[in-house]
């Protein structure tokens, strides 16, 4: 039926129709929808019906356990701060979703309406990039990000990371891990501390409003630890209650909104391997890379920097690690692309990751700046690779020419 | 060569078609580093006109009696001799934005603007000519920098020469100033955009 709705209208659409100007939105809505049937009318071409669309719509599914999660998360932690009698889950989600809801509208008002106006500026078709960056980013900032900083840092690194570079798969960049740079950089007051990481409001007259008394943190476990001056002490939640490596991996602490969950996370990736759209590669020496830092650091540990006092197992299960070893450091287009190139380029963003979290108490999380400073030097990697593949063969040609 | 070009356009290529930030993209690294504010933004620009004019002047007037192979010398001994004029002119009234400002005024010595245009027009020009070449591009650098200085110092500070543009009930509404404004990465992407725009403006400047 929708079918042949499209049909209809289509003409509409095509050049001197009298919709004319709209074509590339018509056609990212018609093959969203339907693989297209048009073929390429020159050339020798090999197409896999896994178009970057359905590659697009994979991420998104394995994004989904993170995204209920996390509103399971934002309910339970409100109810938890304002000490509520019961814990109904229905309501606890009801009200996770309505936190999240105008965020997730956001980004997505903003990001698409920058790319259809850019499609259609520059008469190419709608690139479908912003599917997952849209979600994605709602995923990695606190619960209290206001709607208008998400919009600007949406705006920014949508313009400056992806469409200046030329859309999407040519951005050097990850656009959401940008947009979240830029809200960290631009909007530090109301991106880090005590009160961005806890919905402390009743949204439609669900939940209660979170009282921040003294000696009790909403802030995330990794926030705590930096600011342990006098030696290193346990991590409390919002009710002030002793947060344990099983709560961490269950995902019920403070955190940005999709990545506190390590078990959604590894359900994620393991959707995300089977459907073999993630570099394995990546994953695995990015957790290698993190696990071997961590033990580094812990085995030198000093007062001076509290998070060295966490185990390996603990660094990778707080803040965003897991989530930046997942869904951010694979991405393939920011990623290197040589088989050893992966290797080398995962092990440094764990590596660096855990460098940054436990040496700067300034940012308590490294996993972005450690994906972003990787996704620069991915393409040296690359090249590195390569040049001495090619020196390689030139030595072993030059051997047997012998 | 020199004859050819009339004064005119030796005055005023440099603020637009031939600009020496974004055109030439030279003197970035002041334009990163003095621009958080307006007003250090202005003087800056100022003292780059004075010693840049001044300089062209000198270099000018003496211009064939410089040895070739001790020019880059004397130019740099001319070019210093202003710039510590400048500097103490600045300490003397006007001591808080010379505080401010700090180390950059020194640095108008390494300014690639300066010693590119003493190389490839006072070295072969009339005084008068160089003269208003020094004004002109002197003129065009300071046009960048007021531009980047007022969209960070409005951005980041919410001020303009240090009196409050945004009003207070945006504050207590809920804005909040951008910091990154005041980091010198965001006057990369402020030069970027007049690039952009002088670019879509001017075709003939766009690369192939």
């Amino acid at each position: 039926m929708l079918r042949k709705y499209l049909d209809r209208i289509k003409p509409n659409f095509e050049p001197g129709g009298k919709l004319q100007a709209f074509h590339s939105v018509f056609d990212g809505l018609e093959t969203f929808l339907y693989t297209p049937k048009t073929t390429s009318a020159s050339g020798v071409h090999v197409h896999d019906s896994l178009d970057s669309k359905r590659i697009m719509i994979i991420v998104v599914l394995a994004l989904m356990p993170c995204l209920f999660f996390g509103m399971y998360n934002t309910g339970y932690q409100n109810f938890l701060g304002s000490h509520a009698a019961s814990f109904p889950f229905w309501s606890i989600m009801a009200y996770g979703f309505l936190a999240i809801l105008p965020k997730i509208l956001t980004t997505y008002i903003v990001g698409l309406g920058i790319e259809f106006i850019v499609a259609q500026w520059r008469k190419e078709e709608i690139q479908e990039g912003f599917l997952v960056t849209g979600i994605l980013i709602p995923l990695i900032c606190p619960i209290e990000t206001p709607l208008w900083m998400l919009a600007v840092a949406t705006a920014f690194s949508v313009i400056f990371v992806k469409e200046v570079f030329g859309g999407t798969g040519y951005n050097i960049f990850n656009v959401a891990l940008v947009t979240r740079a830029f809200l960290f950089f631009a909007y530090p007051a109301s991106m880090s501390g005590d009160r961005a990481f806890i919905s402390a409001n009743p949204i439609c007259g669900l939940g209660g409003t979170v009282t921040f008394t003294d000696g009790i943190s909403g802030a995330t476990p990794l926030g705590q630890i930096a600011t342990m001056s006098d030696g290193f002490t346990a991590v409390k939640n919002i009710a002030g209650e002793t947060v344990s490596n099983w709560d961490a991996f269950l995902g019920l602490i403070p955190g940005s909104f999709g990545e506190t969950s390590t078990l959604c996370i590894l359900i994620g990736a393991a959707l995300l391997l089977i459907s073999g759209i993630a570099s394995w590669r990546i994953m695995l020496s990015v957790f290698a890379g993190g696990l071997i830092a961590g033990a580094v650091v812990n085995w030198c540990a000093t007062p001076l920097y509290p998070a060295s006092y966490l185990s390996p197992l603990q660094q990778l299960l707080f803040g965003g690690f897991a989530f930046a070893a997942v869904f951010m450091a694979t991405d393939p287009v920011t990623a290197a692309r040589t088989g050893i190139g992966k290797y080398i380029y995962g092990l440094l963003v764990g590596i660096i990751a855990i460098i940054i979290r436990v040496y700067n108490n300034g940012y308590p999380e490294g996993a972005m700046l450690a994906v972003l400073l990787m996704n620069a030097f991915a393409p040296l990697i690359d090249y590195c690779v390569v040049q001495s593949n090619i020196s390689r063969r030139v030595n072993r040609l030059k051997a047997k020419a012998q | 060569m020199a004859d050819k070009i009339s004064n005119k356009s030796v005055l005023f290529n440099p603020l637009s078609k031939n600009n020496p930030v974004v055109v030439q993209v030279l003197g970035i690294c002041s334009v990163l580093a003095v621009t958080a504010k307006l007003e250090p933004a202005i003087v800056m620009g100022i003292s780059v006109i004075a010693v840049l004019a001044f300089s062209n002047v000198i270099i000018s007037l003496i211009r064939n009696t410089i040895p070739t192979n001790i020019r880059i010398i004397v130019q740099l001994v001319v070019v210093a001799g202003l710039v510590v004029i400048v500097d103490q002119l600045l300490k003397a009234y006007a001591y808080d934005v010379s505080k401010q400002l700090s180390v950059f005024i020194g640095l108008i010595i390494t300014n690639c603007i300066l010693m590119g245009r003493l190389e490839a027009f006072a070295m072969a020009n009339r005084p008068w000519a160089s003269f208003l070449d020094g004004i002109g591009n002197g003129l065009g650098y300071t046009i960048i920098l007021v531009i980047v200085g007022f969209f960070r110092e409005l951005l980041g500070s919410g001020t303009l020469l240090g009196y409050q543009v945004v009003p207070q009930s945006f504050y207590e509404a809920g804005y909040v100033n951008n910091g990154l404004m005041i980091l010198p990465p965001m006057a990369l992407i402020v030069v970027a955009c007049i690039i952009w725009v002088q670019r879509a403006r001017n075709k003939d400047l766009q690369e192939p």
